[in-house]
């Protein structure tokens, strides 16, 4: 790293994040190292509390040698890579067809309530943030979502509740 | 290409020829046959993104996008069928629906593809009666106007960064219905070229900032001319309105700048109606400025030239010429000079070194075609800042390496380029010779060959390493391979040894040897008659003058400053105005005053730009571009060649009647034959060693890009750029750590007889023990040599 760069990205260019996407780079052939940057990003969200900043998106592109903008086009066309702080749980309801006619707007509208914010936005605690996805994949458990990285099906504000009691 | 066999295919029944790797719209627009596109761009790669190019193709089940289907032999395809149309039609119906249709308030109007693809091709009315998208819009810097709301997201912009500037700095953020074409974050775009995403966004998206809302497209006259600014000669178009300029676009030259402008030539027009242009003759009376007749003002000239040839001798006046004049100025400047026994005339003006003068070329020269550019395997260039130098040659290299070529560098500082450089050699002005001495051993010995014995010393005191070893070893191996000398070679303190050195490397390795000049008309200059030692065409004088150097180190009795502001155009800033204060006479023929210049000159002749007259510059590649004038001369200035033609007629010049700068053109060529034959070499200049490092810190200069001549830096928007604001001085950390300097510092510069404040940034691309000094800035215009000795102190 030269030294400008070292000051810029040298805090969260940390050696365990490097470690882990060097990891991916080898996955791919040396000039295609690009290739890891939807790992990398993952791996900065991850490290930072589900969100990614300007900064840390530059540092990808830094480290893989891609223009910044690049990195911006992958990170704003994923929806799993957030642009604003995310609750410690992050609550995905699935808004596609199956889980719609099951029900999911029910689940939106109860969560919105009981946790007393909207779509988007994170619960004072820090605890839960909401946000609707596009199909999660899982109609056959329609209503599904997914909360951190678990999925859940055939939802009732009832069951979602008691997770959300569990997860708290 | 690289097939060259051919086929037929039919297109609307007609049979064509086409060639095998080639899509249907090529061969259609070839033959002038209309399809509508937006995404495709010729000089782009193909996106086939917008599907307005579909037509329908015999035997395919549904219409195909013309752009991205390759030929067939045999193939038959319609582009006016039913089936074409209908989704053609569909098609436009569907980039409209997020289009706002703002065409009346829209400064593309008139000139928008969608417009004219929407009025051929769609419907009169939309089935969409929702809500439209809107974009917000993000500042692009001071150049491009942004309304992305307009934008149908052909990604011909994200394209042309991506390929052609190689920076890319705009792309698609976002998805589906939320995709927006931009930045993602503020920022100026910082390409030297950035203003062909103007002319490639088919909407009114991007437009040019400085002249949008002036005029209607319809409103405006063109004419044909060549851009004053680098050694190119790009082809322009310039665009008036109301008998002004309003702004310049390409045009198109394969052979030049494609269809590509920088943004230098195509913003420059800026400065041309700036406050400081000279309306009328002036002549000093008695300590008072007063505004005369041409007449009077012309006789006063003649009187001043004659009685200080006549008092004090011929050599005993200067005559500065700027590179930027035309050829026709240049001309007669140097018959008036002949006329009057002067020899004592330059145009090498940021130029210190000439003791090989006599071995220089006639005519400096590329070496190549421009477009041979593309086809180099090796280049090396010698003190050259190429992306802001000039632009097109770096596009053109860029594209050699994207080719596979070699592109390699020997600099004063680490530029960046947007290409892949295979090898950088970084020094000091010293160290740059020894790096170079040292390349053209390994060559010699690569070929087996005994150093000549006036370059024995200096070889044998630089071992090649081994990068010098992989650049002589790339240098013999191309088929078409170039050493090139630039601009900042040109103003090294010792360019004759560069320029003996290069030779010899070129040479023995058999590769051209090619100059990129400063200004857009050095090698009319030279063709002219505008040197010391030379008169037009070459032709050696018997009594060499003076060169510029000589001129402005100690005070003759009179000069003639042709189109320059000496304090940024010549090689000592603050020794030039101190010599011309001095001057008994200075006649300044020139389009701008300045308070500087109204304190040494003492008549003033206002002579017009480019713009307002007809002339030719000759470029690089030894290509004369004539052009006329796009408006009329400003106020009472006139062409340079008229005001000089007048006033070889008071000075009973023979033969002074030229009806029309052709005329004077056709005079002229008549004597320049074939310059490109050259001259028999002389003894060349005795090479000495440079083994001791220099004793204190030395000044390095790269002229700023936007300061290159009195137009571009009175250009209000090139001036805004970010490129144009920094103007910090370079240091390495090395050096930085001895003084305890940290970025951002601000410095006292110490050269000549000034102490400047200038900020400072920490670069490591700076040699150790040098300064690296932005040029043609204002802070510098108080400096000395371009290149010396200097001195920081911390504030
Ligand atoms: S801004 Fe213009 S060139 Fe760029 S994608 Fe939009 S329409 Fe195309
Ligand atoms: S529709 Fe909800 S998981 Fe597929
Ligand atoms: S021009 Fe063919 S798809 Fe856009």
């Amino acid at each position: 790293m030269s030294s400008e760069q070292q000051k810029r990205f040298g805090n969260v260019l940390t050696a365990p994040v490097c470690a882990e996407i060097d990891k991916w780079v080898a996955n791919y052939p040396p000039e295609q190292k690009q290739s890891a940057v939807m790992s990398a990003l993952r791996i900065m969200q991850e490290e930072n509390g589900g969100w990614l900043t300007n900064e840390l998106m530059d540092a990808v592109a830094y480290y893989l040698d891609m223009p910044r903008i690049a990195v911006y086009e992958v990170a704003t066309f994923y929806s799993m890579y957030e642009h604003q702080p995310v609750g410690q749980n992050k609550i995905c309801i699935c808004n596609s067809i199956s889980c719609m006619l099951n029900g999911s707007g029910k689940l939106l509208d109860y969560l919105q309530e009981n946790l007393g914010v909207s779509l988007g936005e994170v619960t004072k605690d820090g605890k839960f943030s909401i946000k609707e996805v596009e199909c999660l994949g899982a109609c056959v458990g329609a209503p599904a979502a997914m909360i951190g990285k678990q999925y859940y099906e055939h939802l009732t504000p009832e069951i979602l509740d008691k997770i959300l009691q569990d997860l708290d | 290409m690289s097939d060259n066999s051919t086929f037929e295919i039919e297109i609307n029944g007609v049979t064509l020829e086409a060639h095998p790797d080639e899509m249907v719209i090529q061969v259609a627009d070839r033959n002038g046959i209309n399809i509508p596109r937006f995404c495709y761009h010729e000089k782009l790669s193909i996106a086939a993104n917008c599907r307005m190019c579909l037509v329908e193709v015999e035997k395919a089940p549904k219409p195909l996008p013309a752009c991205a289907t390759p030929v067939m032999e045999g193939m038959k395809v319609y582009t006016d069928s039913p089936l074409a149309r209908g989704a053609q039609k569909g098609t436009m119906e569907f980039l409209l629906i997020n289009h706002p249709l703002d065409c009346p308030i829209c400064d593309q109007g008139g000139e928008c593809e969608l417009q004219d693809v929407a009025m051929g091709y769609g419907g009169d009315v939309s089935s969409y009666t929702e809500g439209k998208r809107v974009v917000m819009d993000k500042n692009l810097g001071p150049l491009i106007a942004t309304e992305m709301t307009r934008c149908i997201h052909c990604t011909r912009c994200v394209r042309f960064g991506q390929e052609i500037a190689g920076l890319r700095e705009m792309g698609a953020v976002g998805r589906g219905e939320h995709t927006l074409i931009g930045t993602y974050i503020e920022q100026a775009i910082s390409s030297e070229m950035s203003g062909n995403i103007i002319d490639v966004c088919p909407v009114g998206a991007l437009t040019a900032k400085p002249s949008r809302y002036s005029a209607r497209a319809w409103e405006l006259n063109q004419s044909n001319s060549v851009a004053a600014h680098d050694c190119v000669g790009s082809n322009i178009n310039i665009h008036t309105f109301r008998d002004q300029v309003n702004r310049v676009v390409p045009l198109d030259n394969e052979h030049i700048n494609e269809c590509w402008l920088s943004d230098r030539d195509r913003f420059s027009y800026e400065g041309l109606m700036h406050q400081d242009r000279l309306g009328e003759p002036a002549v000093l009376d008695h300590g008072e400025w007063t505004r005369q007749d041409w007449q009077i003002a012309l006789a006063r000239t003649a009187e001043i030239l004659q009685t200080a040839v006549a008092e004090h001798g011929e050599d005993q006046v200067g005559i500065l010429v700027s590179p930027n004049a035309t050829l026709e100025e240049m001309y007669l400047l140097f018959r008036i000079a002949d006329h009057l026994g002067i020899s004592n005339i330059d145009h090498r003006l940021r130029q210190t070194d000439f003791s090989d003068q006599d071995n220089a070329p006639v005519s400096p020269s590329l070496g190549v075609a421009i477009a041979e550019l593309d086809e180099q395997n090796a280049v090396l260039m010698i003190g050259s800042n190429i992306c802001k130098e000039q632009p097109i040659i770096a596009h053109r290299l860029r594209k050699a390496s994207l080719n596979g070529a070699s592109i390699m560098s020997l600099n004063m500082r680490d530029y960046d380029t947007h290409f892949e450089q295979d090898e950088k050699l970084l020094g000091c002005p010293s160290g740059v010779i020894n790096h170079l001495a040292a390349v053209t051993r390994a060559v010699l010995e690569l070929n087996n060959q005994q150093a000549p014995s006036d370059l024995s010393d200096i070889l044998a005191h630089n071992e090649p390493g081994d990068e010098h070893k992989r650049i002589a070893t790339k240098l013999m191996d191309a088929e078409q391979g170039s050493v090139i000398l630039g601009v900042q070679a040109i103003s090294h303190p010792h360019y004759s040894v560069l320029e003996v050195l290069a030779t010899q490397l070129a040479e023995t390795a058999g590769v051209t040897l090619g100059y990129l000049t400063d200004g857009a008309n050095t090698a009319g200059a030279c063709q002219a008659g505008i040197l010391p030692h030379r008169k037009t065409a070459g032709e050696d004088r018997a009594d060499p003058g003076m060169d510029a150097g000589q001129m402005l180190s100690g005070t003759l009795k009179a000069y003639v400053l042709f189109n320059l502001e000496p304090e940024y155009d010549c090689w000592n800033a603050e020794q030039t105005i101190k010599v011309l204060t001095a001057a008994e006479h200075v006649v300044c023929l020139t389009p701008y005053v300045t308070d500087t210049m109204r304190g040494y000159a003492d008549v003033l002749l206002p002579v017009t730009p480019y713009t307002e007259t007809s002339g030719t510059f000759v470029n690089i590649e030894g290509n004369w571009q004539s052009f006329q004038g796009a408006v009329s001369a400003h106020a009472e200035s006139r062409p340079g060649w008229k005001v000089l033609r007048v006033l070889g007629n008071l000075l009973d010049l023979s033969a002074c009647d030229y009806m029309s700068s052709e005329q004077v053109r056709e005079e002229l060529a008549s004597h320049v034959i074939d310059v490109a034959a050259g001259k028999p070499p002389v003894d060349r200049v005795p090479v000495k060693l440079f083994d001791q490092p220099d004793a204190g810190l030395q000044r390095l200069t790269g002229i700023s890009i936007y300061g290159v001549d009195n137009i571009t830096r009175r250009a209000d928007s090139l001036q805004k750029t970010p490129v144009a604001q920094d103007q910090m001085i370079r240091i390495n950390s090395k050096l930085a750590g001895k003084m305890q300097l940290r970025d951002m510092d601000r410095v006292f510069v110490k050269q000549a007889n000034n102490r400047i404040r200038m900020e400072l940034v920490i670069d490591d691309g700076v040699p150790d023990q040098c300064v690296w000094i932005p040029g043609g800035t204002e802070h510098t215009a108080q400096l000395g040599d371009l290149f010396g000795d200097i001195e920081l102190e911390a504030d």
